[in-house]
């Protein structure tokens, strides 16, 4: 047995790894909906979903359910393989763009195989991450074009159009990038952002207007508030996915908010110094960080839940702050396991504040019409892309003197 | 190890069958999609000799090709929406004025 | 039998079997797809070969752009199934035997090559190409075709929106 997984543990490691991020990734999608409706519900002065299980955290699992059980009809008239293929072809591209980045700087060997955090470690990981982008078009040209209506055509087309603006300023502002790391890969990008200074050697301060363009660019290719213009209810009935329901819906869906943790992890890497601290190195002492935010949590998931106002949160949200208190505690007391939950740490926390960032922006700006939104693209973000590479050249060609 | 003559089996078969494609079918964009195979086949055996001589010119000449495809294809494509809404049909036996 | 010449293999038949679907479907759009797939696949083979770059590039550019092209014209001129007419039968008994015999010709001549001189029958396993090669040569021995083919796209770009231009 030993043997056989010895032989076989290239292919093994790597599909046990990808189970475990496929199901973090989907819990993290479910309940990403949950803190989108919760922050947008206090956004407008009101609750969000607070009915199902104690503050509403069993709303995901009632969506997943009524998804499950709701009829998926098939409009008359349409194209059968475009209609399948386009939620297949999103769904996958998003989960497979997740297979390139690197959550972590440990290595591990694991019967026999040297591995790192992050399914494949490829010299070219910038560059597939850019290739998936450019495939996803198709889910949306292909969703729009087979429902045989002429919304969905519109939406479609107008979607996939935009889509296609914003992908050369996103290519072009981590040109930037790449210029001052040298490489492709990603693993190398954060490591060339050093951990001396801290936050001092992240690129966001030479790379500022990248980021932004990086940013501006992100929101329009994943199709959020303010450039949701395509799928907006009040606009085109539901754009390219209007005439699909239920599972394939929630297809589309579950790609959307992938490929918003996808951007969110690039821009941690690429900008935010992805795993490192943003305390010097020297400054051991915040390692306790992780431990003094989850402790007095659990204690005051603790204390809401003694007193919370039916009988399921007084059972369950005492457990589950018991559970975080533990858990911090647990930190404290054994050092190896809070290093080793260092970098994983501080890139779950910038990802989330990327996550909170989005889901504010779609509580609080209107949306663009589509005219302005597709000059903004290419008359301002292009070419403000396109100085910022010219500028980091230059800055680099003279510092080289 | 792949010996280089596989990968140009390989290229010069994909070559026959956009020539069969551009010799039988009717729809001018699907004829124009053929072209655009007969260029694939050709990049790849130009990396294969790449690979096999060791030499990455080879590579260079594959992103020239396909900077090449992008422009015939902005521009090929203009002049067939043209055409096809002068003629009214995207046949390609429908380009007959010269016809005797 | 390597892992080598396992992945070679699949790769190649996906290409050639969506090569093959371009010429039999009907709809443009089913055409446009399998060449797509021909496409990645063809992606996959640069990635066997070393040539990351150039894999990397074939998916974003053609496959994410120039396909990406077809299809929107494929949707703007409603393109419908092709009509079922009557075949010549000549086309039909004396085109594909000449087609076959053509892609032997090809064929032969290209792989009779790598027995002649100097050509080592396969490329040494494993061995990368990196960006920083191929970009040192871009711009350093072949930086005039480099700045033409930059013109060439200006001059396309020019092209393409004098002929897309409504008459007034």
């Amino acid at each position: 047995m030993n043997e056989f997984l010895t032989q076989y543990a290239f292919l093994i490691v790597p599909i046990v790894k990808i189970a475990i991020l496929v199901f973090i990734v989907l819990t993290v999608d479910a309940y990403l909906t949950w803190i989108e409706r919760k922050v947008i519900a206090h956004i407008q002065a009101r609750w969000g979903p607070h009915r199902v299980g104690p503050h509403g955290l069993l709303q995901p699992l009632a969506d997943g359910v009524k998804f499950i059980f709701k009829e998926d009809p098939m409009p008359a008239g349409v194209d059968k393989v475009a209609y399948f293929l386009a939620p297949f072809i999103t769904l996958m591209l998003a989960l497979t763009s997740l297979a390139v980045i690197p959550f972590g700087p440990q290595r591990f060997t694991v019967f026999g195989y040297q591995t790192g955090i992050g399914i494949a470690d490829v010299n070219i990981s910038l560059l597939v991450l850019f290739a998936i982008t450019a495939l996803s078009v198709y889910g949306v040209a292909l969703a729009g074009w087979a429902s045989n209506s002429k919304y969905s055509l519109l939406g479609g087309l107008r979607s996939s159009a935009q889509m296609i603006s914003y992908e050369l300023a996103l290519t072009l502002s981590v040109v930037g990038v790449l210029l001052i790391a040298g490489d492709f890969s990603l693993r190398e990008i954060v490591d060339h952002q050093g951990s001396a200074h801290g936050l001092l050697s992240w690129n966001i301060f030479p790379q500022i207007i990248g980021f932004l363009c990086f940013f501006i660019a992100a929101i329009a290719e994943t199709n959020r508030v303010p450039f949701d213009l395509p799928e907006a209810e009040s606009e085109l009935v539901a754009g390219f996915h209007t005439e699909y329901a239920s599972m394939k819906f929630a297809m589309f869906f579950i790609a959307e908010y992938t490929s918003m943790i996808t951007v969110s992890c690039l821009a941690t890497i690429m900008f935010f110094g992805g795993w490192l601290s943003p305390f010097p190195a020297s400054w051991t002492f915040t390692h306790y960080l992780p431990s003094v935010l989850l402790i007095p949590f659990g204690l005051w998931v603790i204390f809401d839940g003694i007193r919370y106002e039916n009988l399921f949160g007084r059972m369950v949200l005492p457990v589950v702050g018991a559970v975080l208190t533990l858990i911090g505690v647990g930190l404290v007391l054994f050092p190896p396991v809070n290093d080793a939950i260092q970098g994983i740490f501080w890139f779950l926390a910038k990802v989330f504040t990327f996550l909170f960032v989005y889901v504010w922006m779609r509580g609080t700006l209107p949306r663009f019409r589509y005219d302005q939104l597709m000059s903004f693209g290419w008359k301002f973000l292009l070419p403000v892309s396109i100085a910022n590479v010219i500028l980091t050249s230059a800055v680099i060609l003279w510092r080289m003197h | 190890m792949v010996p280089t003559s596989y990968y140009l089996l390989l290229s010069a078969i994909l070559f026959g069958l956009g020539i069969v494609a551009f010799v039988f079918k009717r729809n001018i964009i699907t004829i124009f999609m053929s072209i655009e195979l007969m260029l694939n086949a050709v990049n790849l055996a130009f990396v294969a000799f790449s690979q096999a001589l060791h030499k990455p010119d080879g590579e260079v000449f594959v992103l020239f090709v396909i900077i090449v495809a992008a422009a015939e294809a902005a521009v090929g494509l203009g002049i067939i929406i043209l055409t096809a809404r002068n003629r009214r049909s995207l046949n390609v036996e429908s380009v007959n004025l010269l016809k005797l | 039998m390597s892992a080598e010449l396992v992945i070679f293999f699949v790769l190649a038949v996906i290409a050639v079997l969506g090569a093959v679907s371009l010429i039999i479907q009907r709809h443009p759009i089913h055409s446009a797809l399998s060449l797509i797939v021909v496409m990645v696949a063809l992606a996959g083979l640069y990635l066997l070969m070393g040539a990351e770059f150039v894999a990397a590039v074939q998916i974003i550019v053609y496959g994410g752009a120039i396909m990406v092209l077809f299809i929107f014209v494929i949707m703007l001129l409603n393109a419908g199934e092709e009509e079922r007419t009557n075949f010549s039968k000549l086309a039909l008994y004396a085109g594909i035997p000449m087609a076959v015999a053509v892609t032997g010709l090809i064929a032969a001549a290209l792989v009779n090559s790598t027995r002649a001189t100097s050509l080592p029958a396969a490329g040494a396993a494993g061995t990368l190409t990196s960006t920083r090669t191929l970009s040192n040569l871009l711009f350093t021995d072949f930086v005039y075709p480099f700045e033409l083919t930059s013109f060439l796209i200006l001059v396309a770009i020019l092209g393409a929106i004098v002929l897309a231009q409504r008459e007034n």
